[in-house]
């Protein structure tokens, strides 16, 4: 069964920023949403995470309601070590281990997020969200911050995650999108619209 | 390798004796006598006020007014081979203490109420904004009516205690960073996950802040209301007997021990809060597998990390 947003509506102050939106996301592969900063991607992206309930409508498909997500931002907790902030999802010090060697990261394994570069906490917010055993990927601006080399490897492992399951991806880079996307949504508002 | 991991500076309280090589080739070696000359820094910084309490003492002349440095210290010393004087200090700081750690325990649970709901946070509000602005002179007077005056004292910290410790630790839980609770949702952490990774971590140095400075305003407190309810075996009464009797070198001798306890009292709570915070470091630290538990050597000047630097890193309570 294929996940879907029904007829979501959504206001933020007073403002609609998803109204009666639709969108179906295929059993697995990569769908890319692409559009201008703030027509209401990553707050549809929110909603379909269960972080923000809709006004009306509803998100069906999701079983286990297991979503793994790379957010905005990193959201790492400073006081843990890289190992430590992977070990508290995956409670595997062997699974941990394998994900930092994946992730180019068995050097730094005890560093502090503060003591990590831009690029090295984006590969740790990457490493657990494909690494959480969900139903659903949600990335959004899932490569900032990484050079180009490092990119090509993280396209490997969505494309990899893609195979099980959907993953829908807001991305304002055309190159990621012409690498990765199975299927291009190009969003417009608020309201959110695609295309 | 980041810029930032290339110039990681030593501690420079470090007691480090590595040899660190600069970018010039120059070899230096870690400042571990400065470190330790570091540490003396009071000396010169108490033998300045003594000086300057000397020259005053010379200035007024009068010993009723204000007595020498030696006078203090020559009567403090007598002081400790009496019995009773450490009678009177175990007891006030029984006493003392026992009000602190009510308050410090009572304003946790009371923050975490109001933080949790609001309306518990509507009803104590006004009353602790009244304790705060009321001066203490009138709790005290109004307890020595209500209680003996042992619990006087005990009621009396308390109440001075209850709203820094409250207003702080709810700040604290505040604070929190809702996007690291929304992380926490998304992957799914158990209500101890984030209770230990996140609610205590955020909160701690809150906590950490309001427990010091209500020590300090606990002995202020706690000694006033000995002053004014004079229970047997206290400082209080003792300053309050000095006082009666003009006896101004035992009434700064108690003075200067009441300032030394209480900041020794502040130091050792820091430590105790520090090596908890610690502890539950070291035993929430995960093993990994493989050669990856260790840091690696970072090239360029000041690449050597001491010993204390990395501790302090992992340091903190977290």
């Amino acid at each position: 069964m294929s996940i879907c947003a029904e007829h979501i509506s959504f206001a933020y102050n007073g403002q609609p920023v998803l109204f009666d939106f639709n969108m179906e996301l295929p059993a697995h592969g990569i769908v890319a949403l692409s559009g201008p900063s703030g027509c209401g991607k990553t707050t549809f992206l929110h909603l379909m995470a269960g972080l923000i309930m809709p006004d009306s409508g509803s998100v069906k498909g999701i079983d286990r309601h297991r979503i793994g997500v790379v957010f905005q931002e990193d959201r790492l907790l400073p006081w843990l070590t890289a190992a430590e902030n992977l070990n508290l999802i995956f409670r595997n010090p062997a699974q941990t281990a394998e994900w930092l060697l994946n992730m180019q990261l068995s050097e730094q394994a005890n560093f502090y997020p503060s003591e990590l570069s831009g690029g090295m906490k984006r590969r740790i917010a990457l490493a657990r969200a494909l690494a959480f055993d969900c139903d659903l990927l949600l990335l959004d601006e899932p490569f900032q911050g990484l050079d180009q080399d490092l990119k090509e490897r993280m396209y490997e492992r969505v494309r990899e995650a893609a195979l099980t399951k959907p993953v829908l991806m807001v991305t304002h880079d055309t190159l990621e999108i012409a690498e990765l996307a199975d299927q291009v949504y190009q969003a417009s508002g608020p309201p959110l619209s695609v295309k | 390798m980041p810029d930032n991991l290339q110039h990681q500076k030593p501690n420079s309280d470090a007691q480090s004796t590595e040899h660190i090589k600069s970018g010039s080739g120059m070899l230096h070696i870690a400042p571990k006598r400065k470190a330790g000359l570091k540490r003396l820094y009071w000396i010169p910084v108490a033998l300045f006020w003594l000086i300057l309490w000397q020259i005053v003492y010379q200035f007024v002349h009068q010993d009723l007014l204000l007595a020498s440095p030696l006078q203090v210290f020559g009567r403090l010393a007598e002081l400790c081979r009496q019995p009773d004087f450490w009678l009177a200090t175990l007891y006030s700081l029984l006493r003392i203490e026992a009000g602190f750690i009510l308050a410090v325990l009572s304003g946790t649970v009371l923050a975490v109420l109001t933080a949790r709901y609001a309306w518990i946070n509507h009803f104590i509000y006004p009353a602790v904004s009244a304790i705060r602005s009321t001066p203490i002179a009138s709790f005290i007077i109004l307890a020595l009516v209500w209680m003996s005056s042992n619990r006087v004292v005990i009621f009396i910290v308390f109440l001075m205690v209850l709203p820094i410790v409250w207003t702080n630790v709810m700040e604290g839980i505040r604070k929190i960073d809702p996007l690291l609770l929304e992380m926490a949702a998304v992957f799914q952490l158990s209500r101890r996950q984030i209770f230990r990774y996140i609610d205590v971590p955020s909160v701690s140095p809150f906590f950490i802040a309001s427990a010091t400075t209500g020590l300090g305003l606990a002995w202020k407190a706690g000694i006033a209301a000995e002053v004014l309810s004079t229970p047997a075996n206290s400082l209080g009464g003792r300053l309050y007997e000095a006082k009666i009797y003009l006896e101004t070198p035992e009434l700064l001798a108690y003075t200067i021990l009441i300032i030394t306890l209480s900041l020794l009292l502040e130091k050792l709570l820091v430590a105790i809060l520090q090596n908890t915070g610690k502890y539950f470091h070291r035993h929430g630290r995960i093993e990994i597998p493989g050669n990856l538990d260790k840091k690696p050597a970072v090239q360029g000047e000041n690449s050597i990390e001491s010993t204390s630097e990395k501790n302090n890193k992992s340091g903190g309570l977290t």
